[in-house]
């Protein structure tokens, strides 16, 4: 097994290395770059801007740039920001508490809700819960989140006043769970029943395909109970697909939620990528592009073993 | 009788002399505590004030650090860790304006409880012009021949040559301690420009990198005030948040980038709240790259202003908010022109002049001359929604006169890259402010020596030249004397007006919300940020 846990990461590096020239040179070649932010700054003028240029190493050969970066990489420098002169690692770093508070509440609320929802809307296949649930999903899925999350906080925020407007606690007073918790309430309501519908959606057809199979009818044959039945050999058939659709979810966990983040002024790491891309921010945008790489290439080889650990017949060669 | 009387008569008069000699200028006393919270839609990240920086990260410089003096809202200078305003009058200045002398304060002191001294002043400088330190402008320094500390508070400037924006200058260069900065190991690079140490009316106490930054009151500081108790800067990234945040009272004070227009008639209704909207020294600009054959003719030029309806761009598309401009100074500014020729709409006046130029309409309705036709492109931000209307509604205008207008946006970073400094556009939509801290100096913006594209320096991306302007802003520059430079700008203003090299379309109104009860919150269009006198905003309890 270890053998093939090292293979699938030789193929990481090399699926690293491609994203990363590939980013590269598309981040490059768009035009426009990180001193266009100066442009209102009137009392800088083109000669500054010519000089700046010189001293980011941007009149650069493309290659040379590239190659620079690397070599730097290779050492462990991930490189300094352009905006705030940081190194990359501790900006995406200082990011990633947020956003790992929000992701995870968020992604725990929609497994556990839409995997139930999923298996209730199947066992009561077309009855009033179903349609209920199916239609549900369907609006969660169309809604777009920018409005949905903009109403919870006109709602409870501005009309009731339950619920802050928006950041991860109270600004100024010192540390309080209960303040947390009150500012988690609406960015992973917004957020969870987002990720909650196709949760949902794919547990209810999982679930209806197992459903069908042989085996439970054998099963309802031998007379167990259908409580048995469904917990003991339905939900451990329907859980190994669920376990590669969060293998292949877990960057999310710290890829964060740019609109949702947005929107409730929340510090995630959604949000530090879109801004690093407008100010063209570009040792940082490599670092969050080569670590978000790396999740999805570790996720996937997670979601593989916790299958074959699950699946007795999946055997690794 | 009469000495009782007396003896009752004099104390009543001593309790109101001392009464009506102790009501502070603005009627009240300035009361102590309260923390502001101002809203941002941008995030500071640069905290050394000397290095590159935007708007937002010099709100941050304004209340850590401090300048010599001050620009104020009328423009004159206040002195902050100076004493006095160098003048010719009082001696600070020689009379061929090559010499400026100023005394520092004694009691002004740095966070960490060093006294502030004249080697701040010079490493300052020494810094700024030190080659291998990523300085954002050495542009007005470089006219300094030499600066020296005769004494610890005594500050010398030498200059090559006479430069009337200096004082100007150093109303925007925020001193930085010799004490600390000598000692790093590298410059640019150093945790100075993590956690700043300055002479300012707050210290700065941490940022959270995407959230907000709190800066505590500098119970030292050598006045006037800090009367809060802290000062947070809050990012917050969509402005509709921010105005519904200004709403429910979660923030204080909106700052970059305000109360959007479309929601300044809700503003309004919104109690416990003032709001201001005094113009700003932005001017918003359609402007022309001159060397294009469209725009060589002023004809051209002139047609297109009489084409453009002003007052319903301002009032349809920017719901009246904005002061329509005939100048690229602001009423704000000293050397303002209130005197310049008025916008006149009238198409048919323009198609006459387009006519008499001998720009005539081919067979699709677009006028051509000599092989060139009357269309050209138009471009901006990507993504300004109240500019991409204003760009249709000029579109439509100047479609009626023969005129062909394409739009052709693209990202901040592409459009205000090359692209633009290179002058490789045919005409933008832009806004900004030319005077630095005030000074009408605009040498480098309509010199014909300062057009990057040709010479690689300056700001002349309109690639005017004009042989009589040029003359004038050289002397202007070089003039010590206030109201001498205030008929020589008028008249450069006057020469444009009439050049028209750009359109000048309105001053900038950036609408500012703060709660009620904040006192002494003060618009200065002559300065960057709207923190410039944040040690002496309070609290009415």
């Amino acid at each position: 097994m270890w053998r093939y846990v090292l293979w699938r990461f030789l193929q990481g590096l090399g699926v690293m290395f491609a994203v990363s020239l590939i980013g590269f040179a598309i981040l490059h070649l768009a035009p426009g770059g990180p001193l266009a932010v100066y442009a209102t700054t009137t009392y800088m003028r083109a000669e500054d801007m010519a000089r700046l240029q010189h001293e980011l190493g941007l009149d650069q050969p493309l290659p040379v740039q590239y190659l620079r970066w690397v070599t730097d990489l290779l050492h462990g420098n991930w490189g300094r920001s352009y905006r705030d002169g940081s190194p990359v690692l501790a900006a995406i770093g200082s990011r990633l508490p947020a956003t790992v508070e929000l992701m995870l509440v968020s992604l725990t609320l929609a497994v556990i809700l839409g995997v139930a929802v999923g298996i209730l809307g199947a066992v009561r296949k077309h009855s009033i819960f179903d349609y209920l649930a199916t239609t549900g999903a369907m609006v969660a899925l169309s809604v777009p989140t920018f409005w949905f999350a903009l109403m919870v906080i006109y709602l409870f925020a501005e009309v009731m006043g339950v619920l802050p407007s928006g950041d991860i606690a109270t600004i100024g007073r010192p540390f309080s769970l209960l303040d947390r918790v009150h500012h988690l309430v609406g960015p992973s309501a917004v957020l969870g029943l987002v990720l909650l519908a196709p949760w949902s959606r794919y547990t209810r057809s999982a679930m209806l395909e197992v459903l069908h199979e042989d085996y439970i009818r054998s099963a309802r044959a031998k007379g167990l109970s259908e409580q048995l039945v469904l917990l003991r050999h339905a939900f451990r058939n329907v859980l190994i697909p669920l376990l590669i659709l969060a293998g292949i979810q877990l960057p999310l966990l710290f890829g964060g939620a740019l609109v949702t983040e947005t929107v409730f002024s929340w510090p995630g790491m959604g949000r530090f990528f879109v801004d690093s891309l407008g100010y063209r921010d570009y040792p940082v945008i490599m670092g969050l592009l080569l670590s978000s790489t790396l999740l999805v290439v570790v996720g996937n080889l997670v979601a593989d073993l916790l299958c074959a650990l699950a699946d007795p017949r999946i055997h690794i060669q | 009788m009469r000495k009782m009387v007396g003896l009752a008569v004099l104390p009543l008069i001593v309790f109101l002399v001392i009464g009506y000699m102790s009501r502070a200028t603005n009627g009240a006393t300035p009361q102590k505590g309260g923390d502001v919270i101002v809203g941002l839609s941008q995030e500071p990240t640069v905290f050394h004030p000397l290095m590159p920086g935007i708007e937002v990260d010099r709100g941050v410089h304004m209340a850590v650090f401090d300048p010599l003096w001050r620009v104020d809202s009328r423009g004159n200078f206040v002195p902050d860790l100076a004493t006095q305003i160098p003048s010719v009058e009082n001696g600070g200045v020689a009379k061929d304006g090559l010499r400026f002398m100023f005394r520092l304060r004694k009691d002004a002191m740095w966070h960490d409880g060093k006294p502030f001294t004249a080697a701040d002043v010079k490493f300052t400088y020494d810094l700024i012009m030190n080659a291998n330190f990523k300085a954002a402008t050495r542009s007005g320094y470089d006219q300094i021949a030499s600066l020296s500390t005769p004494d610890q508070y005594t500050v010398v400037l030498t200059l090559k040559k006479p430069y009337a924006p200096m004082l100007a200058l150093w109303s925007d260069t925020y001193i930085v301690p010799q004490h600390i900065l000598s000692q790093v190991a590298d410059i640019n690079t150093n945790d100075f420009s993590k956690n700043p140490i300055g002479t300012g009316a707050f210290k700065f106490v941490e940022r959270v990198p995407g959230d907000h930054i709190t800066l505590e009151a500098n119970r030292r500081y050598h006045g006037p005030g800090p009367y809060l108790d802290r000062v947070i800067f809050k990012y917050i990234p969509d402005l509709t948040v921010m105005f519904v945040r200004f709403k429910t009272g979660a923030i204080d004070v909106t700052g970059i980038q305000g109360i959007t227009v479309d929601h300044y008639a809700e503003a309004k209704t919104v109690p416990g709240v003032k709001l201001y909207v005094e113009p700003t020294s932005f001017v918003e600009y359609i402007w022309f790259n001159n060397a294009l054959a469209q725009f060589k003719d002023k004809a051209v030029r002139q047609a297109l202003y009489l084409a453009m309806n002003k007052q319903d761009y301002v009032e349809r598309v920017y719901y009246g908010v904005p002061r329509p401009a005939e100048s690229f100074l602001a009423p704000a500014s000293w050397a303002f022109n209130p005197n310049l020729p008025k916008h006149e709409y009238n198409v048919s006046k323009a198609k006459e002049l387009l006519d008499q130029a001998g720009w005539k309409a081919g067979p699709d309705g677009i006028r051509q001359k000599d092989g060139v036709k009357l269309s050209f492109s138009n471009s901006t931000t990507a993504g300004n929604k109240v500019r991409e209307q204003a760009q249709a509604f000029l579109q439509q205008g100047w479609k009626q006169i023969g005129v062909n207008m394409e739009i052709k946006n693209m990202p901040a970073a592409v459009v205000w890259g090359d692209y633009f400094y290179k002058s490789q556009f045919d005409s933008v939509m832009v806004g900004w402010n030319m005077p630095v801290a005030g000074d009408p100096n605009v040498l480098t913006w309509f010199h014909s020596g300062f057009i990057p594209v040709k010479t690689g320096q300056g700001s002349n991306t309109l690639q005017y030249s004009n042989p009589e302007v040029d003359k004038l802003l050289e002397e202007g520059v070089s003039t010590l004397d206030r109201e001498k430079r205030k008929q020589i700008y008028q008249q450069v203003q006057s020469i444009i007006r009439d050049d028209l090299p750009f359109l000048t379309v309105f001053y900038y109104v950036v609408i500012e919300g703060t709660k009620e009860k904040l006192q002494n919150y003060q618009q200065n269009a002559n300065v960057w940020s709207n923190m410039w006198n944040v040690n002496e905003w309070w609290w009415e309890k």
